[in-house]
Parts: structure tokens; C-alpha cells; sequence
């Protein structure tokens, strides 16, 4: 029988399987920012042990900083104390830190892909959930908690059992005005946000082959949403392009040599799966969020579900209780609701390629009165190529201003966030309640719906500006 | 790490499903670069009033007398979303020991495990039986049998754990100490693999 991709990748990456246990597996790159990793420094300073590969250890600070005047000193004490003692442990164990002010900082999630360091074939951890996005070149990439990260300080590994494997082809062509974010939420409204919980998925079939590394990226962020441990897609010319004369990129015969390595990770033909789902890409519509958690969407001319739907009384509640978080009612329409804020940023949009669809779709138009934005760039890089490409001219006139890399109000750590009670159209990955700030309503959208609010200043489908 | 063997303790009743580390403890709170004294802000937003200590929502189970005991009971999906670990350390450092549900999400349960808290995982129809009790009620969970106990039904039902992380319960172990004693074969596999 063949293998699959994770197979292959997995395979190669056991120190040891524990009888009964779980496997010791060799990771290759770990990626660590400032709110998960202070805990596990100071546990193996207990434990009088050192870094075990610091080299293969990349910091930024991006969960905790302000989006506003980063080059002045952070005004809330903690987390400044927070920065500031990242700083020091980096310093400290020989980490390579990418931090504020840095042309290299920005989101974990953005700069690994963006500087090279993300490859096909690697094991990547970092201890954050959307871990699962490195997954798009062909990596085994997720998220993992603060045990594990001083696990991999002291060992370069993590203990893991291994997961069972799923399959998701999307085969066929999007609609104009769907994007890979609309694929992604409507995947999990399908299978629902605990749908992929025990497995690992790999995103296969036309549709997916099609996308940019950007959208895979998207797809492959939005795994743990629906519970998955990961989602990876092979790695393809899209890919080796993308990864091409990135700053850590392998160079000269190193890449001729990786190259040959990463064109034989692929599913083999005969390799099985333990759950296979088939998509057409033509059943996608433009998608959004009604509820608290992200399997709780349905396309943007859709309406809600009727209480009576619901058979099981436990589901029952839960979903009134949603609603009444949402301020919504049963059975209704969103389309042309009004919202009051617009979030372009986080892990899952916030490439240049967001930027440029937001763009495309705001270019000589003026922001809707009513409507208040955040607008933050995943990384320095981002930020710079927005300038280049002139995009930062269009989103001034516009009226709208664009803030520095950070996640910002993905999870309203620092001081971005939404008022108690007012909607925001969010293309991050999280509609959970109080993420966004407490008491926040999000609906999670594309880049494209949620400029078409921006326009409008209120839920719309991005089909009618496109026509 | 604490070791956990046998537990009988009455419990607190979450009937919510998809509880996501978001609630049990707010993005808010992680500022910290210690892991102390996150229970006083466990499930934050769903205790208090706006933020207020000083006026607890009378709806939120925690708020509510007549439960308590060193065991959570919630509806599936438990531990969903962020892989934040605070969320364990908050579920602790309040004094839960297990936390019962039909489902738990990967990187929850992994994190719970590591700080010496068990999730036991049940049918549904056991999970139901459970919510259907009163707030007097106790369970008995035994991590060497792998069996928890309705103690006023005797019914019970046995629940997985691999035979590691049994171990390493059990006896307080934690997984750093066995990499670390692992550091020889670590390097011989790198001597091999990478280049």
C-alpha cells in the first residue's frame, strides 16, 4: 500500500515510538513569540538544562504589541514586562529574535513562510494553534502548549501519537467573488467545528492545486477550527516558486538538492486514508459567521437556522444561546445587516495578497461613514510591499488607515478591539465570544465580503460589487 | 508534576458544548509570564458581570452554591480553539483534578495531561446520566482501572488513556525528564537525518 504525504514526512521524523505511547518526534524548526514561550524558559532554567538546538529556534513578538507607534516604548506595563522578557531569554539562550522595529517581525504565522524558514518535508511546532498554516508547503506543522515548547528547548522534540489521517478534495472552479477563505468556512460548516478533532488533513483536488500560496495558506491556518491537529496540501511548482530566493531559502546546489528531495513528497496513488470528503468547488458561496464558534456559517445570502432544526436539546441551547450572544434571531437573513467595524489582518489574511483584494475592491471608493477599521499588515514585509505597490494610497484615499504588523483584534490582546455589542466582519479565524473584546460580535469573512462592508457599512455580497 | 491515582469528589455541571480556551480563560489574562494564579479568572466573562468580582452572573454554575468538587463535567468539544496552556493551568490552579466530557479537543487534552489534570472522556449517554444527577451526587474515578463511577448508581464505565501517560500520572512523571534522558539517541538520530 502507499503512503500518504504525512506519512512520508512523519515517518522520517521518529526518534522513537514509545510501546503503548505515544512517538518521539524530531522537530525541525520551532517558532516561538512572547505570550506562550516565558513559562517554558523559565522551566528548563529550573530544571538547570540549556536549549537543546537554539539554532533551530525562530522568536518574534506579534500576539502582545500594539499596532500603533511601535517605535516608541509599550505603554501597558505588562506587556511591555512580557516583551521585554522574550528579549531577554532570546538574549540570554542564543534565540534569534525578530522583534519590534525588526524588518523581519511580524506575525509567527506570516514571517515563517515569508523569510524561507517554512519548508516542505519539515516537522514545524510552535505554540500556537495556527501552527497548522506552515502546513501549506508540505510540512507537518501544529500548534502545541507551553510543556511542549520546553519540551522541544530540552530535547528538540515533542511527544506525539499519530494522528489519524482525512482527506478533503475540492475539485472544479470557484465562483467569482469566492475566495479560499469562503472554502475554508464552508468545510467547517460542513463537518463542524469539531469535525477533523483526531485527525490530520490533507487538502487535495483542482481547486486547491489552483490557489496561490497565500490561499493555501488560508485553508491550511483554519484546520484546528474544525478541530484538525493540522492540514497540509503537497507541494507543487507554486510552491518551489514561492519558496525561491526567500532569505533562508537553500541556495545554489543546496536547492537543487532539496528540490529533488520535495518533488517526491506527494500521496502516493494507492495510499489510504481514514475518512475521505469530496467538495465541489462550485456548491461554494462568499461565506460568513453567525454564531460562536467558526462551524457556525452559512453563505452570505443564506439565513440562520430555525430553533426547531435543532433535535438534541443540549444543541438546542447551545444555539439559542449563541444567538442571544450575537443578537440574532432564528431563521433570519444577514445580508444588509449593519456593522460597525471591519477587521482586515490576523494568521489567516493578512498577506499581501489580502491586501491587494481588499484593494481591488475599495480602489477610488470612500469608506462607509458609520463604519470604523482595523486594517494591520501580517509583517514588516507586508507592510513594505504595500507601499511598493502603491495599495497604501488607495486604502489613504479610501479614508482608511493601515496599522503596523501584529495579531491585533484576532484575540484583542492589546489595545485593538471591538466594543461590547457591536459587529465586527472579521476575516480572522475565531468568532468565539469575547475574542475580539468582551462582549464583541464577529463574523468571520473573506478579505473581499469584509471590504464590501467596508464599503457599504453593512453585510453584503461581494457578487453585487463585482457586477 | 503532581500525581493523580484516585479521585471521589462531587462536581460541577457545564452543560455547554464547544467550550473553547477563549472562555476558560480570556486572551486578556495572558499577559502573565508565570503560571500562577490563573483561577481566579477561570471562565472570566461567563462569572462576572462586566468584568466586576463584585457582581457574579447567579446563571453561571460556578457562582451557583450548591456545586462543587475537584471534577468539571462538560458537554462535548471541550477545550476547543486557542492551544493556549493557560487554560489547564487555570483549570487547576482552581482546584479541578478531571474534567469528564464525550470529547475533548487534541491540543487540550494533551496540555491537561502535562499539568497532571485528566480528562476522561465518556459516551454521551453516560454524560447525560451525569447532567441528569443532582448537585449532592459524587463520582469516583480510578486513572489504574481507567473506570469512572456514578457512586449513587454504580454505574460505571471504563475510559482510554495510553499506557505512558498512565504511568507518568500516576507516578507524577513528566514527559521533559524522559527527552531529557533521551538526549543520546536524539543526537545519533540527527547524526542520521539531518544534514
Amino acid at each position: 500500500m502507499g503512503h500518504t504525504i504525512f506519512d512520508k514526512i512523519w515517518d522520517k521524523h521518529v526518534v522513537k515510538i514509545i510501546e503503548d505511547g505515544p512517538s518521539v518526534v524530531y522537530i525541525d524548526k520551532h517558532l516561538i513569540h512572547e505570550v506562550t514561550s516565558p513559562q517554558a524558559f523559565t522551566g528548563i532554567e529550573k530544571r538547570g538544562a540549556r536549549l537543546f538546538r537554539p539554532q533551530q529556534i525562530v522568536a518574534t513578538a506579534d500576539h502582545n504589541v500594539p499596532t500603533l507607534h511601535q517605535e516608541l516604548p509599550i505603554k501597558d506595563a505588562l506587556s511591555k514586562f512580557q516583551v521585554d522578557t522574550l528579549i531577554a531569554n532570546c538574549k540570554k539562550h542564543g534565540v534569534e529574535l525578530y522583534g519590534l522595529g525588526h524588518p523581519n517581525q511580524g506575525i509567527v504565522h506570516v514571517i515563517g513562510p515569508e523569510l524561507g524558514i517554512t519548508q516542505p518535508g519539515m516537522t514545524i511546532v510552535c505554540g500556537d494553534s495556527h501552527t497548522s498554516t506552515h502546513g501549506a508547503f508540505g510540512s507537518i506543522a501544529f500548534g502545541i502548549g507551553t510543556s511542549e515548547v520546553e519540551m522541544v528547548f530540552a530535547a528538540q522534540c515533542v511527544m506525539q501519537s499519530k494522528p489519524k489521517l482525512m482527506r478533503i478534495n475540492i475539485d472544479g472552479e470557484l465562483k467569482k467573488g469566492v475566495v479560499s477563505k469562503d472554502i475554508i468556512l464552508y468545510i467547517i460548516a460542513q463537518i463542524s467545528a469539531s469535525g477533523a478533532t483526531g485527525y490530520f488533513v490533507e487538502y487535495a483536488g483542482s481547486a486547491i492545486r489552483a490557489l496561490s500560496m497565500e490561499a493555501r495558506m488560508t485553508i491550511c491556518n483554519m484546520s484546528i477550527e474544525m478541530g484538525a491537529r493540522g492540514g497540509m496540501i503537497a507541494p507543487d511548482q507554486t510552491t518551489f516558486d514561492y519558496i525561491q530566493g526567500r532569505l533562508f531559502a537553500p541556495k545554489g546546489a543546496d536547492w537543487d538538492k532539496k528540490l529533488a528531495a520535495w518533488k517526491e513528497l506527494y500521496t502516493d496513488a494507492d495510499a489510504k486514508f481514514d475518512l475521505e470528503i469530496n467538495i465541489k468547488a462550485e456548491d461554494i458561496d462568499p461565506m460568513i459567521t453567525y454564531g460562536t464558534n467558526p462551524g457556525m456559517g452559512l453563505s452570505v445570502q443564506g439565513k440562520l437556522p430555525t430553533i426547531e432544526s435543532f433535535t438534541d436539546a443540549t444543541e438546542k441551547q447551545n444555539y439559542e444561546k449563541a444567538l442571544k450572544y450575537m443578537g440574532l434571531t432564528a431563521g433570519q437573513t444577514l445580508l444588509g445587516m449593519p456593522v460597525q467595524h471591519v477587521f482586515i489582518g490576523s494568521c489567516t489574511n493578512s498577506r499581501i495578497e489580502d491586501f491587494r483584494l481588499v484593494a481591488s475592491i475599495i480602489k477610488g471608493k470612500q469608506k462607509h461613514p458609520s463604519i470604523q477599521t482595523l486594517i494591520v499588515p501580517g509583517s514588516q514585509e507586508v507592510a513594505k510591499q504595500i507601499k511598493l505597490e502603491g495599495l497604501d494610497k488607495i486604502f489613504e484615499a479610501a479614508g482608511v488607515e493601515i496599522r503596523q504588523a501584529g495579531c491585533s483584534a484576532c484575540l484583542g490582546m492589546n489595545e485593538d478591539k471591538i466594543p461590547a455589542g457591536e459587529y465586527c466582519i472579521s476575516t480572522s479565524n475565531r468568532n468565539f465570544e469575547g475574542r475580539q473584546g468582551a462582549g464583541a460580535r464577529t463574523l468571520l469573512a473573506s478579505p473581499l465580503t469584509a471590504a464590501a462592508a467596508l464599503l457599504t457599512g453593512k453585510i453584503t455580497d461581494i457578487r453585487e460589487i463585482l457586477n | 508534576m503532581q500525581s493523580l491515582q484516585k479521585i471521589t469528589s462531587r462536581f460541577i455541571p457545564l452543560r455547554i458544548e464547544n467550550v473553547d480556551t477563549d472562555q476558560i480563560i480570556p486572551a486578556r489574562f495572558l499577559k502573565a509570564t508565570t503560571k500562577d494564579g490563573f483561577g481566579k479568572n477561570l471562565f472570566r466573562d461567563w462569572r462576572y458581570e462586566n468584568d466586576d468580582e463584585t457582581k457574579p452572573k447567579a446563571d453561571f454554575v460556578l457562582n451557583q452554591k450548591q456545586y462543587a468538587g475537584e471534577i468539571l463535567v462538560a458537554a462535548k468539544n471541550f477545550g476547543c480553539g486557542s492551544s493556549r496552556e493557560h487554560a489547564a493551568w487555570s483549570l487547576q490552579d482552581y482546584g479541578f483534578k478531571v474534567v469528564v466530557s464525550s470529547f475533548f479537543a487534541d491540543i487540550f487534552k494533551n496540555n491537561a495531561l502535562n499539568n497532571g489534570v485528566l480528562p476522561v472522556t465518556v459516551t454521551d449517554a453516560f454524560l447525560q446520566e451525569i447532567f441528569a444527577l443532582g448537585a449532592e451526587a459524587t463520582l469516583s474515578i480510578d486513572l489504574a482501572a481507567q473506570s469512572i463511577t456514578i457512586d449513587a448508581t454504580g454505574s460505571t464505565q471504563k475510559f482510554e488513556i495510553n499506557a505512558y501517560k498512565k504511568t507518568c500520572l500516576l507516578n507524577g512523571y513528566d514527559d521533559i525528564d524522559y527527552l531529557l534522558s533521551m538526549k543520546e539517541e536524539i543526537e545519533a538520530y540527527e547524526k542520521v537525518n539531518q544534514q
